[in-house]
């Protein structure tokens, strides 16, 4: 579904990712992890071509992301994101943030939308909520309704960027059970996460990042069993033991 | 101080032969506020596309809204206003050239006017649009395209409706502006609410009334501006933002 191939990347002349190479399948979790800046956010950003990248070729359901030829609006459409800091449109509603794209970039009915979007919205537990607006929610709230919002779009696949750091620690757990719940159900998701827990639930490969390359890029028991390079032992041993 | 006051001259008849000095003021208002009004649709509209394109990832056209703010945010409104009225007809088209400069009183000053004033205004508008939008999270332009919006959709739905509340107060101040800084037309001929208060002056030698009744007129109607301008912030306030009757507080944190 995602394939990374050899992707490098700079800001001017300083190397943010070097030659990263993964895949994602149909159906497949995979979760991304590392230290600050490593590098694993702005290669979650490339999937979609939210940020350029100079070298390497990265396709989407067959569909090449850095083509200048590709239709990246259309691209993007069909993937949904999640952001750290949910970037909710603050001067809309929740009902109006769930259906703006689903009207203006699919071109649904409005009615169509907003059914769409309130079975959504239900599903995250947020129905009652669909006529504040953002400002009035909590962020663990903002994030579920960001969640659905992506989910409206109906994506082929999910990149989440961190989706759980912005969170107060009780709210973690109310966006973590959304994400699980996705998880069950088969979708194909990408998430740079430093939640561990969620990682041994859900996940099926874990991607280990450090410096802009990708270090190790193991299935599940094997990360957590025994990680092939110290890197990720030492950063595992760190985050598991507190 | 040997002055005669006289503050009944309003009603006396002005020897232009149109009706009371207070007439001629009132002529004098509605030349000032068709000028501003008219010369801020043209600052609202140029100063939201040259701001916008200042923020666009387009290096070129991010050029060319920086040079069109320096040009006329630079040049004193005076000159720009001599400029328009004695130099523009004179580079244009000769054709165009002759038909402005035939149009009959007191659009041949007029017209100029509002577009000096329009453009003037639009350069200070455009720097604010752009720092209304360069103050938005970079997450919310990156939220927009990742639903798969167009650069023009995400600035038409989501950048620009923030961004334009936020710049409301100052946009409220530049409003005030363009009705103070029309008096500059007087320069050209264009007979708003300065020079008609400086003709009744010339007539009828009272020149403390007759500034007197500018000063108050300017006063009310720039109090008349801050009121609305207040209700339309409130109108526009963002529920659960901070800012002026924004709402309650954020539930949570």
């Amino acid at each position: 579904m995602i394939e990374i191939k050899d992707i490098s990347k700079w800001y001017g002349t300083f190397q943010v990712l070097t030659q990263c190479s993964t895949r994602v399948s149909k159906g497949e979790v995979v979760v991304v992890c590392g230290p600050s800046g490593s590098g694993k956010s702005t290669l979650i950003k490339c999937v979609n071509g939210l940020e350029p990248f100079q070298k390497g070729e990265i396709r989407v359901d067959g569909i090449s992301v850095g083509d200048p030829k590709t239709n990246l609006p259309k691209l993007r459409a069909r993937i949904g994101m999640v952001f750290q800091n949910f970037e909710l449109f603050p001067h809309m509603t929740v009902s109006q943030n769930l259906t703006l794209a689903q009207v203006k970039v699919l071109g649904r009915s409005q009615e169509a939308a907003l059914a769409k979007g309130m079975a959504l919205l239900d599903r995250v537990g947020l129905k009652a909520q669909a006529d504040k607006h953002p400002g009035n929610l909590s962020g663990g709230q903002q994030q579920r309704v960001a969640i659905a919002r992506a989910l409206c779009m109906d994506p082929i696949a999910m990149l989440f960027d961190e989706p759980t750091s912005a969170l107060d620690p009780e709210m973690i757990n109310e966006v973590l059970d959304v994400m699980v719940q996705l998880a069950q159900e088969g979708m194909t998701m990408m998430c740079v996460t430093h939640e561990m827990g969620f990682a041994r639930r859900v996940a099926h490969r874990v991607i280990f990042m450090d410096h802009g390359s990708i270090v190790e890029d193991a299935t599940k028991d094997d990360f957590f069993g025994k990680p092939r390079s110290e890197r990720a032992q030492q950063f595992l041993s760190k985050i598991l033991h507190h | 101080m040997h002055y005669h006051w006289n503050w009944r001259i309003y009603w006396q008849q002005s020897p232009d032969g149109s009706g009371t000095y207070l007439h001629t003021l009132f002529v004098g208002l509605g030349w000032t506020l068709a000028l501003a009004l008219l010369a801020w649709a043209i600052a609202l509209l140029l100063g939201i596309v040259v701001g916008v394109i200042r923020t666009t990832p387009l290096r070129w056209l991010e050029r060319i809204g920086n040079a069109y703010v320096e040009l006329f945010r630079n040049i004193p409104l005076l000159v720009q206003m001599f400029l328009w009225y004695f130099v523009m007809p004179e580079l244009v088209p000769t054709a165009l050239g002759d038909w402005i400069k035939q149009m009959p009183p007191p659009w041949g000053a007029f017209v100029p006017a509002v577009l000096c004033l329009g453009t003037f205004t639009s350069a200070r508008v455009a720097e604010q649009v752009r720092a209304g939008i360069n103050s938005l999270s970079r997450g919310q332009g990156m939220a927009g395209t990742a639903l798969g919006l167009t650069l023009p959709q995400t600035y038409r739905y989501v950048l620009l409706p923030m961004a334009l509340r936020i710049i409301v107060p100052p946009l409220g101040s530049e409003f005030l502006n363009i009705i103070k800084n029309s008096a500059v037309a007087l320069t050209i001929n264009v007979v708003e609410l300065t020079a008609s208060a400086r003709a009744m002056q010339e007539y009828s030698f009272q020149v403390f009334e007759a500034f007197t009744a500018a000063t108050v007129i300017y006063l009310l109607v720039n109090l008349v501006v801050v009121l609305l301008m207040r209700l339309i912030e409130r109108k526009i306030a963002v529920p659960g933002l901070i800012g002026p009757s924004g709402g309650p507080a954020p539930a949570g944190h």
